[in-house]
């Protein structure tokens, strides 16, 4: 495959169009995921595709296998499109009679729908159950709907058409202050505005800077960034060019958990898939700027997903923080200016490039933009990857996202924010999520784990 | 440099032998490298005995102190023995809520093993490990390459049981 030029995207986005609207043929999901693999999502998807093929109906039917859909609790998953059909918790015992029914006479199969807690009601379409229903998915608006080991159907969605317009419409500054614009702050815990970072690496002379993904997710109850990675890859890629084009460097270096195999081995695809295309390597879509990323595993240390721990481990030392100043935008990787952004901030980028950082802006409260994900689980009905706008009440993610608490107990607290976070009781559960807003109640945002639990939970363990 | 030949060593074949010099060669100039070539040596061998980091340290012209430090600083690594079958059980918080301590312990009283340890014959090493990032099934047990989700203490052994 040549190297792509802006209008070879064009092409392979307009190409795809079809496909990506689900009009050409009927499409089946399968979720595929950490979590829907260790339910048995493989095995559906064998299943299924055996039993398209026994029927004579594979030029119609096409199976794709996606990255977390965020409905963990009720996997395997499976999607129908058209229609956006929701089957959940199936086996290859279902599959039978779900491609009869479904695929061969487009009748939904009753029992093997969602079933609502509350009303008792089974619900066909996705975006019906309320668990959907409550979401504004941005960070994670290809999940479930894309080939996470396809680049072109990241294509088909728009990928890469915001690092184009940053690598030929846009000058350096131009980038910070959108950055700036959108309010975007730090996903990783901190919450550090992304454009004033940008902007302070951006102004440290010198050549040989680097950008990196912060990718070492540790929190416990935290799985949003295994998810995003897992399921599109291609959009970390992408804001780290961005990120890349902004501070001007040539150079990037993903620190993954050596814990998440799947995503490794997904990032480990999209990265080749990006050289091949030369979204990624030297003179990125013809426009003369050179840059690479490398994935580095790390070795199982909690501190390392601290900044300078984190760079001294990619340096193969022990993997200490050190104290700052010098800050990293000076003085970070081998001493060199260096960005440290975590994978949910860069999963953000591409469509601040492409909408504006404005458009970014236009949800979400006074100091907190945009829109967080949350890693929802412990002791409540809907266990899963939830993505809202900033000041959405906690109640509202516990109750109408979550559905609530299982068995009939009562809601105690939710933590956020790990070990370094705090639990959020009862009487503060209309608290808007927000940074300060959380803090103001005893907690942090953290990087998104919020962990529901009941009455019967002890909180001192 | 990477010595002429290979000290003995009982647990290290020489097929692993050529698989851990192809290691070293390969990241040889590369700046940083040393927790790469620890965490693959260690995936041939199954844990890093004292030769091995001697062995790594003149392969990549990098005292063995240095070395023996990262070695020591990382969880990944371990210098004694593993057994055949890693168990890796989560103590996240979503794993606690929903009782991974009842798990645990029913592991360490089967097989009588304490975390962190291995059993006698070899067959199970078990480990408590930080989130493991599937909390949508928990609590999760992750044994060699698979994860277990929803893993009751009455279930946990039937599924160990598997593992020869
Ligand atoms: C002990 C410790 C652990 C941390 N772990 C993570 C982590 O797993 N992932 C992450 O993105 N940030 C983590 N951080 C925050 C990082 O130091 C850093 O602020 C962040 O990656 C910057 O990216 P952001 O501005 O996009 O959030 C941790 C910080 C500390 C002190
Ligand atoms: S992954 Fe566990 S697995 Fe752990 S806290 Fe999160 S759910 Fe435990
Ligand atoms: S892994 Fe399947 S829904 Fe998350």
């Amino acid at each position: 495959m040549a190297k792509l030029s802006v209008n070879d995207l064009e092409k392979i986005k307009t190409e795809s169009a079809p496909a990506i609207a689900f009009q050409d043929r009927t499409y089946c999901l399968i979720c595929g995921g950490t979590g829907c693999h260790a339910t048995g999502s493989i095995a559906v998807k064998i299943a299924l595709e055996q039993e398209i093929a026994a029927k004579g109906i594979a030029d119609r039917v096409k199976v794709v296998e996606t990255g977390c859909n965020g409905f963990c609790a009720l996997g395997p998953l499976l999607v129908v499109h058209p229609g956006d059909i929701f089957y959940q918790k199936l086996t290859g015992d279902d599959i039978p009679e779900l491609v009869e029914s479904q695929l061969v006479k487009g009748q939904t199969v009753e029992r093997l729908l969602y079933k609502d807690p509350v009303s008792k009601k089974r619900i066909a379409c996705q975006n019906d159950i309320p668990f959907f229903a409550h979401q504004m998915p941005r960070a994670l608006r290809n999940k479930g709907l894309i080939n996470p080991e396809d680049i072109n159907d990241y294509i088909g969605r728009d990928g890469y058409f915001g690092a184009a317009r940053a690598l030929f419409e846009m000058t350096p500054e131009e980038i910070t202050e959108q950055m700036k614009i959108s309010g975007l702050r730090g996903r990783g815990g901190a919450g550090f505005p992304t454009g004033v970072k940008w902007d302070f690496a951006r102004k440290s002379g010198g050549a040989d800077k680097f950008v990196l993904c912060n990718a070492d997710e540790g929190d416990p109850g935290a799985f949003m960034d295994r998810s995003i990675l897992e399921a599109d890859p291609h959009a970390v890629l992408e804001g780290m060019v961005v990120a890349a084009k902004a501070i001007a460097s040539n150079q990037g270096y993903i620190y993954v958990r050596t814990e998440y195999p799947l995503a490794v081995r997904r990032l480990g695809i999209a990265i080749d898939q990006a050289k091949e295309y030369g979204l990624l390597g030297e003179d990125i879509l013809g426009s003369g700027f050179d840059f690479n990323i490398d994935i580095y595993q790390g070795a199982g240390a909690f501190v390392c997903g601290e900044e300078t721990a984190l760079m001294r481990s990619i340096e193969g030392r022990r993997g200490m923080p050190r104290p700052r100043p010098p800050f990293p935008a000076h003085k970070g990787l081998w001493d060199r200016p260096t960005i440290l952004n975590n994978v949910e901030t860069f999963a953000n980028v591409p469509q601040i490039m492409l909408q504006g950082g404005a458009w970014y802006a236009s949800v979400g409260t006074e100091t907190s933009k945009g829109t967080k994900v949350f890693a929802l689980s412990g002791d409540v009905n809907n266990i899963g990857l939830v993505e809202v706008p900033m000041g959405t009440p906690l109640r509202q993610i516990v109750y109408d996202i979550g559905g609530g608490i299982p068995k009939k107990k009562k809601f105690k607290a939710v933590q956020l924010g790990g070990p370094s976070g705090g639990c959020i009781p009862e009487q503060f559960i209309d608290t808007p999520v927000d940074f300060e807003a959380i803090v103001k109640v005893g907690a942090i945002m953290g990087s998104g784990g919020a962990i529901v639990m009941d009455e019967n939970t002890c909180m001192v363990d | 440099m990477i010595p002429d030949t290979p000290p003995e060593h009982p647990d290290i074949t020489p097929e692993m032998w050529t698989d851990i010099n192809a290691v070293i060669t390969a990241n040889h100039r590369r700046p940083g490298a040393v927790i790469t070539v620890l965490r693959e040596c260690q995936d041939v061998v199954g844990y890093l005995p004292v030769e091995l980091i001697d062995y790594i340290s003149d392969g990549l012209d990098i005292s063995s102190s240095e070395v023996f430090g990262v070695a020591s600083f990382y969880a990944l690594f371990s210098m004694k023995p593993k057994g055949r079958h890693l168990i890796r059980v989560c103590t996240g918080t979503a794993c606690y809520v929903k009782g991974i301590k009842e798990v645990m312990s029913r592991i360490s009283n089967t097989y009588k093993i304490k975390e962190g340890g291995t059993t006698e014959d070899r067959r199970f090493s078990l480990e408590g490990v930080r989130c493991l990032g599937a909390c949508g099934l928990a609590p999760v047990m992750v044994v060699d390459r698979d994860t277990h989700g929803a893993i009751s203490s009455d279930a946990v052994i039937d599924v160990l049981h598997k593992y020869e």
